[in-house]
């Protein structure tokens, strides 16, 4: 951002002086019509916020507070009767997060200290770019690209586990954005101090770089985490829902939040749309969690601006 | 953001200097196994977004040599006949303008939001506000979905919606607002929620850059006399404009391959349907048709045509990032 260039407005300075020369009064005017414009603005973008939260909450809050729902699943409940819980989704949700995590994490760290210690020239380059690919890239390609490898090629059934290969694909870059960012932010004299007692690069990095980013570092896992939890179309095509706890991420179908959403949305049935909202909350409720949480830590983050 | 002490960047934070490096020979081969470590998970991610494009390619080959008609300029999607016909010249059009419309709502908003945490807004004031704007980032697509459908459309987009209305009477004459009979499930619907998905990303770029913005040029607008208003005008907007170019891209990038929120939004019209270009027309995006279908993946070449259609949404994906990299160079980019 910083090489953005300081370019002349289009008419010049002169704009500025012609305006001068208009009536003080259409200036202040105009001036007063700007900072309404842009308050409505910021309206304009509160009222979603709210609505949707208002909406979640109120019509999924009332199986919230029932103990079945956290412990209990959906093994045998029809759309028209009442009861069950979320426990299979919220667990499968978790657990694919996790191993999610486990493989991208340590990648994603790998990439982002070579990219701020190491990294120069065309290869570095072309990391950074590569980063940024995977940042635009939509969620229902990568989970189509993991369809490629692991079902059409490698012959393998859609299971839990290729979703989270799919989910590594959206992680990473999030994760290497945000340690990157906090890597750069840690003072170089940390690092001469280090190096004038005689402690070797990769020392360094891992006992005095690594720990002094380690606030940031955590908060790019937790948006990680938010993000991909979140996800539904790598769900559609790698992993189909089920109404039982499985634990097995190598076997058999697993629930998830959003599939669990996505499965019973088209219904008719009250006790069937009202699982769907409690469930959107349930989800809502992690998400928003996990990038709350992210961002607090963040600011207590040990490495000082 | 800038501390004194951060090395500049484009420069490795952490080169030794060249004393140290003839260390003893343990560190030495530490050192280089670490380096090793770093630069194979970097390579990884390199591989990992090639074979992304190789094996859409490779998968999505065989079926389009099978194609019957032109897979660029048909609107007919019939993958599993013999031979398949397919062509996403109607996934191509929804997509494009459900995400250029999004683009359309969300730019003007995501603006005024940015300029107004950034010089309207008390100090203290704005950091809570900015807050918020990006908690509408983390709510997850298929609640912007539920909700966009079953409490947003009837409000706006259904045929009686006050907002649809209006528009078809205006603008009805013009093909892009034709009235249709399409309640609900309509690309404006799409666009509309897709705008708000879109709108905290663009807002969080445009607030960086305007934050950027050199004191001085601010302070000479001031000092000629210029009003809040013409200062912003004239100093802040034009040094931002890369920048919210870019975010826009950036913006436009995430509506373009979005996928749970517009596949339970928009209705498929019947084939017996005339197509139309109308957004109050329904259809289905490259990500919605791919969701859909997702039980179809069957034969090898029916889900070739599949993934010919998300080969063709991650070069399209692709093109639109890489214009936004090309006005915005990363901060720190090496």
């Amino acid at each position: 951002m910083a090489t953005a260039t300081i370019e002349a407005p289009a008419s010049g300075p002169g704009s500025v002086h012609s305006s001068l020369h208009r009536s003080a009064r259409s200036r202040k005017a105009r001036d007063r019509l700007a900072t309404l414009v842009v308050l409505l603005c910021l309206l304009l973008a509160m009222i979603p916020l709210a609505w949707i939260l208002w909406t979640v909450l109120s019509r999924g809050a009332g199986l919230l507070g029932d103990a079945h729902w956290w412990t209990n699943s959906q093994r045998g409940i029809t759309a028209r009767r009442v009861g069950g819980g979320a426990y299979h989704a919220i667990v499968g949700t978790l657990l694919m997060a996790l191993v999610t995590a486990v493989i991208s994490v340590p990648i994603a760290l790998g990439t982002a200290i070579y990219l701020v210690e190491y990294g120069r020239g065309t290869f570095a380059r072309a990391v950074t770019f590569m980063v940024d690919v995977l940042t635009g890239i939509p969620s229902i390609v990568a989970a189509l690209f993991v369809y490629a490898l692991w079902v059409t090629t490698f012959g393998f059934q859609r299971v839990a586990f290729a979703v989270s290969l799919a989910l590594v694909l959206l992680m990473i870059p999030v994760v290497v954005r945000s340690t990157e960012e906090m890597l750069r932010l840690v003072p170089r004299d940390l690092r001469e101090a280090s190096y004038a007692l005689g402690v070797p690069r990769w020392k360094t990095i891992v006992k005095v770089v690594l720990p002094t980013a380690f606030s940031g570092i955590v908060t790019g896992i937790m948006l990680g985490l938010a993000r991909v939890m979140g996800e539904t179309a790598p769900l559609l095509i790698l992993g189909p829902y089920t109404t039982s706890i499985n634990m097995n991420i190598f076997h058999g179908n697993m629930a998830a939040l959003p599939t669990f959403i996505n499965q019973d949305r088209n219904q008719a049935l009250q006790p069937a749309l009202d699982r769907v909202w409690s469930a959107a909350l349930t989800l809502i409720i992690i998400v928003m969690v996990l990038s709350l949480a992210g961002r607090a830590v963040s600011r207590l983050g040990s490495v000082k601006k | 953001m800038s501390a004194t002490t951060a090395p500049p960047p484009g420069q490795p934070a952490g080169d030794p200097p060249a004393s140290l490096l003839s260390g003893t020979g343990t560190s030495r081969t530490g050192d280089r196994l670490f380096a090793a470590a770093t630069r194979g998970s970097s390579a990884l991610v390199v591989v990992l977004v090639a074979l992304t494009g190789a094996f859409l390619l490779w998968k999505a080959l065989p079926a389009l040599q099978k194609d019957d008609v032109n897979f660029l300029t048909s609107r007919v999607w019939q993958p599993a006949g013999e031979p398949p016909r397919f062509g996403i010249a109607a996934l191509l059009w929804t997509t494009v303008l459900s995400a250029a419309f999004a683009l359309l709502l969300a730019v003007p908003v995501s603006v005024g939001v940015a300029l107004f945490l950034t010089h309207y807004a008390p100090r203290r004031l704005a950091r809570p506000l900015a807050y918020l704007v990006d908690l509408l980032a983390a709510v997850p697509s298929i609640i912007y979905g539920l909700w966009g459908a079953y409490v947003l459309g009837p409000v706006i987009a259904g045929v009686d919606s006050p907002p649809r209305k209006a528009l078809e009477t205006v603008l009805g004459w013009v093909p892009l607002f034709e009235k249709t009979g399409v309640a609900r499930g309509n690309v404006f619907l799409a666009s509309v929620v897709l705008a708000i998905m879109i709108l905290p990303i663009i807002t969080a770029i445009s607030r960086e850059v305007f934050e950027q913005v050199p004191v001085a040029n601010i302070e000479a607008a001031l000092a000629l006399g210029a009003t809040r208003w013409e200062t912003i005008r004239v100093s802040v907007l034009p040094f931002g404009r890369p920048g919210v170019i870019s975010a826009s891209m950036l913006g436009l990038g995430r509506a373009l391959g979005e996928t749970i929120a517009v596949t339970i939004i928009l209705s498929q019209p019947s084939s017996l349907d005339r197509f139309k270009l109308s957004i109050f027309y329904g259809g289905e995006t490259f990500a919605s048709k791919i969701a859909n279908n997702a039980s179809e993946f069957s034969t090898p070449q029916k889900t070739g045509a599949y993934i010919a259609a998300g080969l063709v949404l991650f070069l399209v994906t692709f093109a639109v990032n890489a214009v936004a990299r090309v006005f915005i160079t990363r901060r720190g980019e090496v």
